[in-house]
């Protein structure tokens, strides 16, 4: 909690492109409400890098394709007391987990030698320690660290987040009628 | 009319026909029970077990079995819908099903069937299977990501096209959907215009060049679940 009383709310994109960010400002107006009822900590929507406290609610934008991504997920669970898989690459691993059935040597022969737009004569594959190891495959983050609620969509429709997020916020169990639960 | 036969689901008095299937007696009586491999106009096939019901308390599949007087029929009960949601889940995982690019999307009965049950996500770790794509044929896409072994394209291509363009081969996880040819789609008699293309309840067997013709939001299940239709027909409607 906030020193003002107000719960806080931190987000974060894993493996994803952002657009489950764009679909929470796409609540419009109600935005404003929004920072009424909650504080942002970690998140990119105020741009914290780091956790400056416990946190009532996670947003989780992305599955877990590189091993910061793991680090950063269980840096979530550390410190929300809820954690929300927002939707399809979080809950299944979405458009990055195409790569999921192709071996993982493929998939960087294809990007950093062999690609049609490829150039790199060298032909040596990006391997500087600042840069996250990619994983074997991408990972539904329910498959690394508990999740305990899901908002499929690409995106969810900001509808569906924003009655997930004011129900959990007024202590009220996440009920989605139909038409807000999608898988597209 | 022949002389009916009355048995109950979840306690709600259903006339039926001798010889019926408790599926079709239901549906005649505005009882939707969820399916999948079934399909009017089709011999049913039994293999989804989506449409499990409970009859005097054991499960059987409603698309095969046939009515009795006075059997006791669960249906839309918490212990029936956990088993069904059950199946569901384990088809999602067990296929390469990335609703976000399908042109199935929204028309598609697995999704459909998951939405009516409100799944957010499976319990089952994804199993991201190695499956292949048949884009051979002119006119129609196989796409094996999506397959859900349901049958319905080669009971459709055997007994209403008169062609057996489809089978199964192979066992267990390794099962899946074959084309009579020695490679590929395209060297089948099917024509666009077969049942068997027409049938498939997900976006497995594709028409080429529809794709996302309808707008979101107009899709067949956007605004009302699967089987609405049939709760909301008048009893013997249908
Ligand atoms: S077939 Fe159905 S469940 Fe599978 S990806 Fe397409 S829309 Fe989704
Ligand atoms: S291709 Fe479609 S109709 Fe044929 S078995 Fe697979 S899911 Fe069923
Ligand atoms: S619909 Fe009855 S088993 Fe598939």
């Amino acid at each position: 909690m906030s020193q003002n009383g107000k719960p806080k709310v931190a987000t974060t994109s894993l493996a994803g492109c952002f657009g489950c960010h764009m679909s929470l400002l796409d609540i419009d107006d109600r935005i404003l409400k929004l920072v009424e009822l909650v504080d942002f900590d970690k998140s990119p929507v105020d741009d914290i890098k780091e956790f400056t406290g416990r946190c009532a609610v996670g947003l989780i934008e992305g599955g877990c394709c590189n091993e910061e991504n793991v680090r950063v997920l269980r840096d979530f669970r550390a410190h929300c007391d809820i954690l929300i898989a927002v939707g399809d690459c979080a809950t299944m691993g979405g458009i990055p987990a195409l790569r999921n059935n192709i071996p993982l040597q493929e998939c960087y022969d294809e990007a950093y030698r062999n690609g049609p737009t490829v150039y790199n004569p060298s032909g040596r594959i990006p391997d500087d320690p600042e840069l996250p190891l990619l994983l074997n495959r991408v990972y539904p983050i329910q498959e690394v660290v508990k999740i305990d609620y899901f908002l499929p969509g690409c995106p969810p429709p900001a509808d569906t987040l924003w009655a997930a997020l004011t129900a959990l916020l007024g202590n009220q169990p996440v009920q989605l009628p139909y038409g807000l639960l999608k898988y597209d | 009319m022949s002389a009916t036969v009355e048995f109950t689901i979840d306690g709600k008095e259903i006339p039926a026909q001798p010889g019926q299937t408790i599926l079709e007696a239901a549906q005649q009586a505005g009882v939707y029970i969820p399916r999948l491999c079934w399909c009017k106009g089709l011999v049913p096939h039994g293999s989804c077990r989506v449409c499990t019901v409970l009859v005097n308390g054991r499960p059987q599949a409603a698309c095969t079995q046939p009515v009795a007087p006075g059997v006791v029929v669960e249906n839309n009960t918490e212990k029936v819908t956990a088993l069904r949601r059950n199946i569901i889940e384990m088809l999602f995982v067990e296929g390469n099903h990335f609703c976000m690019f399908c042109e199935k999307s929204g028309n598609c009965e697995l999704q459909a069937l998951a939405y009516r049950f409100g799944i957010t996500a499976p319990k089952y770790p994804y199993l991201f299977p190695q499956r292949d794509v048949d884009a051979s044929h002119p006119d129609v896409l196989l796409d094996r990501n999506r397959c859900i072994l349901c049958g319905r394209c080669v009971r459709a291509s055997r007994d209403v096209d008169g062609k057996h363009v489809f089978d199964f081969v192979g066992r267990g996880p390794h099962k899946r959907i074959a084309v009579n040819a020695a490679a590929r789609l395209a060297e089948t008699d099917l024509k666009v215009a077969d049942k068997a293309v027409e049938v498939c309840p997900v976006g497995a067997i594709l028409k080429k060049r529809v794709g996302y013709a309808v707008p979101v939001g107009q899709r067949q299940y956007d605004q009302q679940p699967i089987g609405s239709d049939i709760e909301a027909a008048p009893a013997g409607g249908r």
